[in-house]
């Protein structure tokens, strides 16, 4: 039955890919949305409008469009500043723009955009005295943000946080288009090749599962251990 | 040489939008002195604490800690604000507040919350921290619950030990906002007690209250805020047994 027609250590090596699309990806979208996060809540009105267009252009165009224009833009912007560098500092500098770093920097990006909202409520929903102690006694911003608002905003935010992780999980997908070897790409070969698509496919469902169960497990393991000493009412 | 007073404030006035909540508030504390603020809801006891410790920039007068002027500046919106935030730090660092609802960090057991800013604002040694911290969860009594969170402890549980933590800073004035205020009335008494003891060690202590019995008892000056000014300002004794002000009279006239 689980015979995989020889397509087993292809299809491993493209769920090793899917990971680490997601991580990466996952690491790029928590920067960007703490930043974002940051620069709306920051009071400064050109930091505010920063953030503002990057979250409503990223949650506007859909995801796949985005990644198209990603990685065929982002070759020619990479052409651009190549060129750049050569002719006015002979800086050679030059790399491929391959669909791994095109699909980090878009599920990266649209996150971000996510994460943004999820840490700007959760930074808001910290109380006020929290913070307000922590002046009291003479900390610098970098230190209230470091050891009291970062804290509490993580158990406002952990429940956002896993879901943006489950769906961006899913959204690596999505990369097997713009040409990525990833367990989808691999998978969606091999079912035409052999004129199996369930052959091939429930394996590849089945392992999106494991990592998505995996993750929620995790997830609230997290949650217990940053709500230590939160009372909750029954 | 006369000794340098711990604070001064000089002409204090903050305003809010239109509001003017201070209308020229000064205050010299001596070393050891313990100064109660009373004064019914709105009178603006409570700002003009925020205001001594900069929680609140004052629209303008001075703060002398120590004989260090705090430096103000204006920005572009022409808002008094302070020129140097680490100056500010510094300040806050020896002036350590109580707060109503305590303000205990909340994602900290009640130890780490003492040992905080001691060790990242002082930078005292760990160990001495610990060992400091030690000693004043003694002193207010609930030293076996330095390993719980503050939401595992009562109210008055919760404010002993955000004491012990204004107490590790070992600050040069000890500001308390109206620390019984958020308490059952059967826990006010196991903080005002610690309270006490801190004056009769000498701490010069700020206390915003309405505890007339504390203000009467334990204070030895009382200043008495109406409407943003100090309507009278004095000993105890002077205060609630030979007040002049009318205001005053009514404020301590029975209520019903």
């Amino acid at each position: 039955m689980f015979d995989l027609k020889g397509y087993g250590p292809a299809l491993a090596e493209g769920a090793v890919v899917t990971i680490e699309l997601a991580f990466l990806s996952l690491a790029l979208a928590l920067t960007l949305g703490l930043l974002g996060a940051s620069a709306k809540l920051s009071g400064n009105r050109v930091l505010i409008g920063v953030a503002t267009i990057y979250t409503t252009l990223i949650r506007g165009v859909p995801d796949l469009v985005m990644m198209l224009l990603f990685y065929y833009g982002g070759q020619v912007a990479v052409n651009a500043l190549s060129d750049y560098l050569w002719e006015t500092r002979e800086i050679d500098f030059f790399f491929q723009f391959d669909p791994f770093i095109s699909g980090v920097v878009t599920i990266g990006l649209i996150f971000g955009a996510y994460m943004t909202e999820t840490f700007r409520g959760a930074f808001l929903a910290v109380d006020a005295g929290q913070i307000e102690a922590a002046k009291a006694y003479g900390f610098s911003r970098w230190h209230t943000f470091r050891r009291v608002m970062i804290p509490q905003m993580l158990r406002h935010a952990l429940p956002g946080i896993g879901n943006n992780w489950q769906v961006l999980l899913k959204t690596t997908a999505l990369v097997s288009i713009i040409g990525l070897t990833d367990m989808v790409r691999v998978a969606e070969e091999a079912a035409k090749a052999e004129r199996m698509p369930f052959h091939f496919f429930i394996p590849v469902a089945a392992v999106y599962l494991l990592l998505t169960a995996g993750s929620e497990l995790f997830i609230k393991w997290l949650d217990k251990r940053a709500n230590v000493g939160v009372v909750r009412g029954n | 040489m006369a000794e340098t007073a711990p604070l001064i404030c000089r002409d204090i006035h903050k305003t809010f939008d239109q509001l003017e909540v201070l209308k020229g508030i000064s205050l010299e504390t001596r070393k050891g002195d313990v100064i109660s603020l009373i004064g019914s809801s709105g009178s603006g006891k409570s700002t003009f604490l925020r205001c001594i410790n900069m929680l609140e920039t004052p629209t303008s007068g001075d703060i002398i800690v120590h004989g260090d002027p705090i430096r103000f500046k204006h920005n572009r919106k022409g808002q008094r604000v302070p020129a140097d935030n680490r100056q500010v730090e510094r300040m806050r660092a020896r002036l350590s507040m109580v707060f109503q609802s305590f303000n205990l960090w909340s994602h900290m057991t009640v130890l780490e919350n003492i040992i905080e800013a001691p060790i990242n604002v002082l930078k005292v040694p760990k160990k001495e921290a610990i060992e400091r911290a030690e000693a004043y969860l003694n002193k207010v009594g609930i030293y076996e619950r330095k390993d719980y969170y503050p939401a595992q402890m009562s109210g008055g549980q919760q404010q002993r030990a955000a004491i012990a933590r204004a107490l590790a800073m070992e600050p040069e004035v000890m500001l308390f906002d109206e620390p019984t205020s958020a308490l059952d009335p059967e826990l006010v008494g196991e903080v005002l007690k610690v309270m006490q003891s801190l004056a009769e060690e000498g701490r010069t202590m700020i206390v915003v209250t309405h505890e007339m019995a504390f203000a009467r008892d334990v204070s030895t000056q009382v200043l008495f805020l109406h409407q943003g000014v100090i309507e009278e300002q004095g000993s105890p004794e002077k205060v609630f047994d030979h007040p002049e002000s009318e205001r005053m009279q009514q404020f301590l006239a029975p209520k019903f």
